[in-house]
């Protein structure tokens, strides 16, 4: 492939070579057929297809997760899409009581080969309930994998990962990142669920995921003009979480800053502060710092700027940890 | 009875909607299909003719024995603390005998967690339905093996999973067909609904068998609906037609009807079979607090055992002999069930580990190995 490409368009080669892979896999969702997705990720999919492969599906995200968890005990692989994050939440028990569970309650006679695809997260101006962060929900249930891109090479081959996984994998696409292009390569240079230095440094580990990598990486360039060498690791998966990677990252750089969009409470800097500081605490020179959202709803997008972590921000907590 | 018909007859016998789909009803007074009375006399109904062969009547009087004798077996290990819980399903044998002998091998059936007789018929080995009741699992069986899926407690989720099932059966271009069966309590739920919205618009092969037996724990049906819930089918776009819950042969052959009208490209039927709860929600349940002692009195004049019996008896087919045989048949399956509760292992602790993810996944790799050290410590004595 070698290609530079969207985002949003390395995503939309990658369900096509899925589809043209096996044909047991079905993408599901609304306005997925016709319109191509309102973000247009499925585009020229149906046409291509058919409405049987590619299927325009009533409006009810439970409908969506349910009937995929049925098509995956008849063998199909569905690629579901929930239109935006916050429309998630109707299909939360079916998410997180029976696609998640249905391994275990059936001890593993049955597999859920079910990907669900949600563009997340904000910065795009957009009304209330289409700019959250729900990924440590997801996270913390047992059963699910999560996995966000952030690059298009990324997006490509971890969605194809996550589509051939014999487990459910929440999706996450950063969509404020949709139209930012990039080189995709010929294959998969990682596993699905491992981490990527995408800097190296050596003063502190900065790690991120999905929408906030690129904060990171403008973050570390403004750094170094100040004489500051900070490390970037792209997470890649939250669930697993690629410890060893971050491990080794952070007892090299003493210190570790964990930034999401999401809010700080709770989330997954929190997990990951937690257990850094068990493994590398006599390696720290700073407590591992998070950089987040705050405990509100996420806001009008008039003052989302405030909300959302930015290079300034995320330089202010290197601050505060090279002061230690 | 109905000879065994092809694929091609049934197709091009695939009914129409009866005239008494059309029909209203209350609840006080419901319109329902019935082939056996109360007082075990044959009738016919002209949208649902049905023959049975004397040894059919037979085995399906076998089959709601066995299976009340299963039910009230793992009642009183419930008493004895031998199952943490059990819903029992006293009164609604008939309805899950007469659905679930409607169905074919390649036909699937998605139940809650109290269609006992319906897996029975599925013939999974009871003693695997009483291991999420005692504990030691969540389910455990292969859905796939016998077509019936995994009990589903979250009421009315598994409706959803029966309309995807049936989806992919259409894409297959399968003759199979799909049996939701949920309550009436359950009809208020969205995912119901969604299915229902879901088999209509894809035209699924599933059949939504809703067991009404009055009581969602404590709340009587008028809680849940102001129609009759069999009359929900027509906002949606498909026939729904109301059965005697009580009789089996009705339960048959209306079940058989609606699975063929679905294995035939006409899409999803609600069937509600008005029937009863006999006993408690739960074992954990008290009906004498919300429940009138005449209703349920009222109910017992209906029973499906007593009335197939005096059908057997009345038109001479089943002689004192064939009684006292499943009688014993029941001391026995009441013995194996006794016996396989009281051995059943309890799994080893890891089994928390076993099934988490199909693939490999980290954190659950590295917490059964801090957990197996943990354990083995014990052993070691070194937290003693």
């Amino acid at each position: 492939m070698a290609a530079q490409l969207s985002i949003a368009k390395a995503l939309n080669e990658a369900l096509r070579k899925s589809l043209e892979n096996d044909p047991k896999t079905l993408l599901m969702g609304e306005d997925i057929g016709k319109l191509g997705g309102v973000f247009r990720i499925t585009d020229g999919l149906q046409k291509d297809f058919g409405d049987s492969r590619v299927i325009d599906s009533p409006l009810a995200e439970s409908g969506i997760v349910g009937t995929a968890i049925g098509l995956a005990l008849r063998g199909y692989r569905p690629v579901v899409e929930i239109q935006f994050d916050g429309f998630v939440y109707p299909a939360f028990d079916q998410i997180v009581s029976q696609l998640a569970k249905m391994h275990a309650r059936a001890l593993g006679h049955v597999k859920m080969p079910v990907t669900i695809r949600i563009p997340y997260a904000g910065g795009i101006g957009a009304v209330e309930h289409h700019s959250e962060s729900h990924e440590a929900y997801f996270a913390h249930t047992a059963g699910l994998r999560v996995v966000s891109p952030s690059s298009a090479h990324d997006a490509h081959w971890m969605l194809r990962q996550a589509i051939e996984s014999d487990d459910p994998v929440i999706f996450l696409e950063p969509k404020r990142r949709y139209w930012d292009k990039g080189e995709v390569g010929d294959a998969a240079d990682l596993g699905l669920y491992d981490a990527r230095i995408v800097r190296p440094g050596t003063d502190a580990t900065l790690i991120a995921y999905g929408p906030m990598v690129k904060v990171c990486l403008e973050a570390a360039a403004a750094a170094e003009e100040d004489g500051r060498r900070l490390e970037v690791v792209d997470l890649r998966s939250l669930s697993p979480v690629d410890f060893a990677a971050l491990e080794e990252s952070v007892k090299r750089t003493g210190r570790g800053i964990v930034v999401h969009e999401a809010p700080v409470f709770l989330g997954m800097g929190a997990e990951l502060a937690a257990r850094l500081t068990e493994r590398c605490f006599y390696h720290l020179e700073a407590p591992i710092l998070r950089v987040g959202g705050y405990h509100a709803p996420y806001p009008p997008s008039r003052v989302e700027e405030a909300f959302l972590p930015d290079l300034d921000r995320v330089l202010d907590a290197v601050d505060r940890a090279l002061a230690y | 009875m109905t000879v065994k018909s092809t694929a091609r007859a049934r197709k091009k016998a695939a009914p129409g909607v009866p005239d008494t789909l059309r029909a209203t009803g209350t609840d006080t007074q419901p319109e329902l299909v019935q082939l056996l009375t109360p007082e075990g006399e044959r009738i016919e109904h002209p949208d649902y003719p049905l023959t049975t062969t004397p040894d059919e009547l037979r085995a399906l009087y076998r089959d709601l024995v066995l299976v009340r004798r299963f039910d009230a077996e793992a009642t009183a290990l419930q008493r004895q603390g031998e199952l943490g819980l059990w819903a029992s399903l006293l009164g609604q044998e008939a309805a899950q005998v007469g659905s679930g002998r409607a169905m074919r091998t390649g036909d699937y059936a998605f139940p809650t967690y109290r269609e006992h007789g319906v897996a029975w018929c599925r013939d999974v080995d009871p003693l695997n339905l009483l291991g999420m009741f005692r504990g030691v699992n969540h389910g455990g069986w292969d859905p796939n093996e016998k077509n019936f899926h995994l009990y589903t407690i979250v009421i009315g989720a598994q409706t959803l999973h029966a309309t995807g099932y049936a989806m992919g059966i259409t894409k297959d271009g399968a003759d199979d067909a799909v049996i939701a069966y949920f309550g009436d309590g359950a009809s208020s739920q969205g995912d119901v609904n969604e299915a229902f919205t879901f088999a209509s618009v894809y035209n699924a092969p599933v059949v939504f068998f809703c067991q009404n037996n009055q009581w969602a724990i404590s709340e009587p049906t008028t809680t849940q609906t102001k129609i009759p819930l069999y009359r929900r089918a027509s906002g949606f776009g498909f026939p729904g037609v109301r059965v005697d819950g009580n009789d089996v042969l009705a339960c048959l052959a209306v079940t058989r009807w609606a699975l063929d009208h679905a294995r035939s490209g006409n899409g999803p039927v609600l069937i509600e079979a008005f029937t009863y709860r006999m006993g408690a929600h739960t074992t954990s349940d008290d009906p004498t607090r919300y429940r009138p002692s005449e209703e349920t009195e009222a109910w017992k004049a209906k029973d499906p055992i007593t009335r197939l019996r005096a059908l057997l008896e009345k038109e001479g087919l089943a002689e004192e002999e064939f009684f006292a045989s499943i009688e014993a048949e029941s001391e026995q399956l009441g013995l194996r069930v006794r016996e396989g509760v009281r051995t059943m292992p309890d799994p080893d602790p890891t089994l928390i580990f076993d099934h988490v993810y199909a693939e490999p996944h980290t954190l659950v790799d590295e917490e059964r190995a801090e957990y197996v050290e943990y354990a083995a410590s014990f052993e070691a004595g070194e937290n003693l």
